[in-house]
């Protein structure tokens, strides 16, 4: 990994449903260690623009490149989904697979580690997210956050250099947002690269580098989280601001 | 499944019961008396044919249903267009004139194309009954597989399976649940089809019925238990499809 690569690197990125734009011609540059906060109103294309980053959704036009892979053809695909590790609104496990073979899938059917050094992996980053007792639950019989703490787990062995949030704990019971967004600031001190997009306004606060307002697919305002909490520029901005910020 | 076997029962007595008005002749399948007993044993012979061809061609179903249910899932629609034709055309062809074609006509195009074998009665019926349930199978399959939620692909595709790792490991195992007992469901509908395979010859169960009520004309008795047949049967799977679903049903909550 060389100093000189970004992360990430968008340019003139266009995406379409049919007659209706998503992402209009995004450019967006993260550098390594960066934590950029995505947040702006429902359909505003945040959540399109991160599943673009690893190919989740196909780009219409522009390009992309995560740490020096252009995307370009299938294989590029998988070369970049190896780097970037996501973590869903809904969690996503594996209902019919223990919490421990939600974590060693991957690394032993992608990666071909055997199953000992997969499962010693897996515990591992089981006890960073503070659950490493309940390795042979179900996920079902998990509560909301540790299901999501699991899938943040599952994520991180396959020892990504940079992460991707779509809104982590917009499913959870309010009481269970801490415990995932802890971890969540842990990693973002760790130095993990990572775009995050919440309306967690406390947590953009403590862990965004930058934060980025978009609306109706396009970026609005982009700033340092004091600057852009403090003196938002525009209107629509300061606007949603007070709407989110109220309560 | 109480009131089933006193239908069942009742309905026997019924039956027997008849035959003291002089219209029924029981004996032609008395096991008491030597004639019957082994008409019984002709008629009872035929259900090794018929399992054997029911499964068999159940079996070709399910793999070919797989063959053509996968592709018809693509999100490319050329890729897609193949199995929705397969689908559309064998689903619309009843199976008596399907079960016609590939005995009489199919070796006739395969010697115009250079290739010689004739198809006897017992594969010509596989062929026809696999090829014609597997339209069903392979719409049981992607009912099955697109009930299971999309983020499961995207989970499996950000933790870096492929195509075929995914659907082995994250999406058959959640949708089988789901797909076996239609499929199951679907076995019984094959059961009851291949009596169609007597028409070409095939010496299953209803064959020998017909050819038995050709030299004792006695067809009302021998129809009969025909029926009987093939209800204990099908009454058979069923108790296992029951049970299988039970069996999945509580697996699913767990």
């Amino acid at each position: 990994m060389s100093g000189k690569t970004q992360a990430i690197e968008i340019k003139g990125l266009n995406k379409w449903y049919g007659d209706y734009q998503a992402l209009k011609n995004i450019d967006l540059t993260v550098q390594h260690g960066e934590r950029v906060v995505v947040c702006g109103p429902s359909g505003s294309g945040k959540s399109t623009l991160i599943r673009c980053v690893n190919s989740l959704e196909e780009k219409d036009s522009g390009t992309i490149c995560v740490d020096g892979i252009a995307m370009v053809g299938i294989q590029s695909v998988d070369a970049i989904r190896s780097e970037v590790g996501m973590v869903f609104q809904q969690f996503n496990l594996f209902p019919h697979l223990t919490i421990l073979q939600n974590l060693t899938l991957g690394p032993m059917k992608a990666r071909g580690l055997s199953r000992a050094v997969a499962e010693e992996r897996a515990m591992q980053y089981l006890e960073r997210v503070q659950i490493p007792d309940q390795a042979l639950k179900k996920p079902s019989e998990l509560s909301g956050g540790q299901q999501q703490r699991v899938a943040i787990a599952r994520s991180l062995c396959m020892e990504p250099k940079i992460m991707l949030f779509d809104e982590p704990t917009s499913a959870l019971d309010p009481e269970m947002i801490s415990e995932v967004l802890d971890v969540i600031v842990d990693l973002a001190e760790e130095g993990m690269t990572m775009i995050v997009v919440t309306h967690e306004m406390g947590f953009a606060r403590k862990a965004a580098d930058r934060m980025i307002f978009m609306d109706q697919g396009a970026f609005v305002e982009a700033g340092p989280p004091e600057q852009f909490f403090e003196a938002p520029k525009t209107e629509r901005c300061k606007k949603f601001l007070s709407q989110i910020l109220q309560h | 499944m109480k009131l089933r076997t006193t239908i069942l029962i009742t309905s026997l007595l019924v039956l027997a019961g008849c035959t003291s008005n002089g219209n029924w002749g029981w004996y032609v399948i008395d096991p008491s008396t030597k004639n019957g007993a082994n008409n019984i044993r002709f008629l009872l012979n035929g259900f090794g044919a018929t399992i054997l061809l029911s499964v068999l061609a159940a079996v070709m179903s399910m793999v070919i249903g797989m063959i053509v249910a996968l592709p018809g899932m693509s999100s490319n629609r050329w890729i897609r267009l193949p199995s929705r034709i397969y689908i559309e055309f064998v689903r619309a062809i009843p199976l008596l004139p399907m079960l016609f074609w590939v005995f009489y006509g199919l070796p006739v195009v395969l010697k115009s194309i250079g290739i010689n074998i004739s198809i006897d009665a017992f594969w010509g019926a596989i062929i026809t009954l696999a090829i014609s349930d597997s339209a069903f199978t392979a719409e049981i399959y992607r009912s099955g597989i697109q009930s299971i939620n999309k983020g499961q692909t995207e989970a499996a595709k950000t933790v870096g399976l492929n195509y075929g790792q995914t659907m082995r490991y994250v999406i058959l195992p959640q949708a089988i649940r789901r797909i076996l007992p239609p499929l199951a469901n679907q076995f019984i509908y094959i059961v009851k089809m291949s009596a169609f395979a007597s028409v070409i010859g095939m010496q299953e169960l209803t064959r020998r019925a017909n050819e038995l009520v050709v030299t004792e004309y006695r067809p009302l008795e021998i129809y009969t238990l025909l029926i009987i047949e093939y209800l204990v049967l099908v009454l058979i799977i069923s108790f296992c499809v029951r049970w299988l679903e039970r069996k999945m049903g509580s697996d699913e909550s767990k």
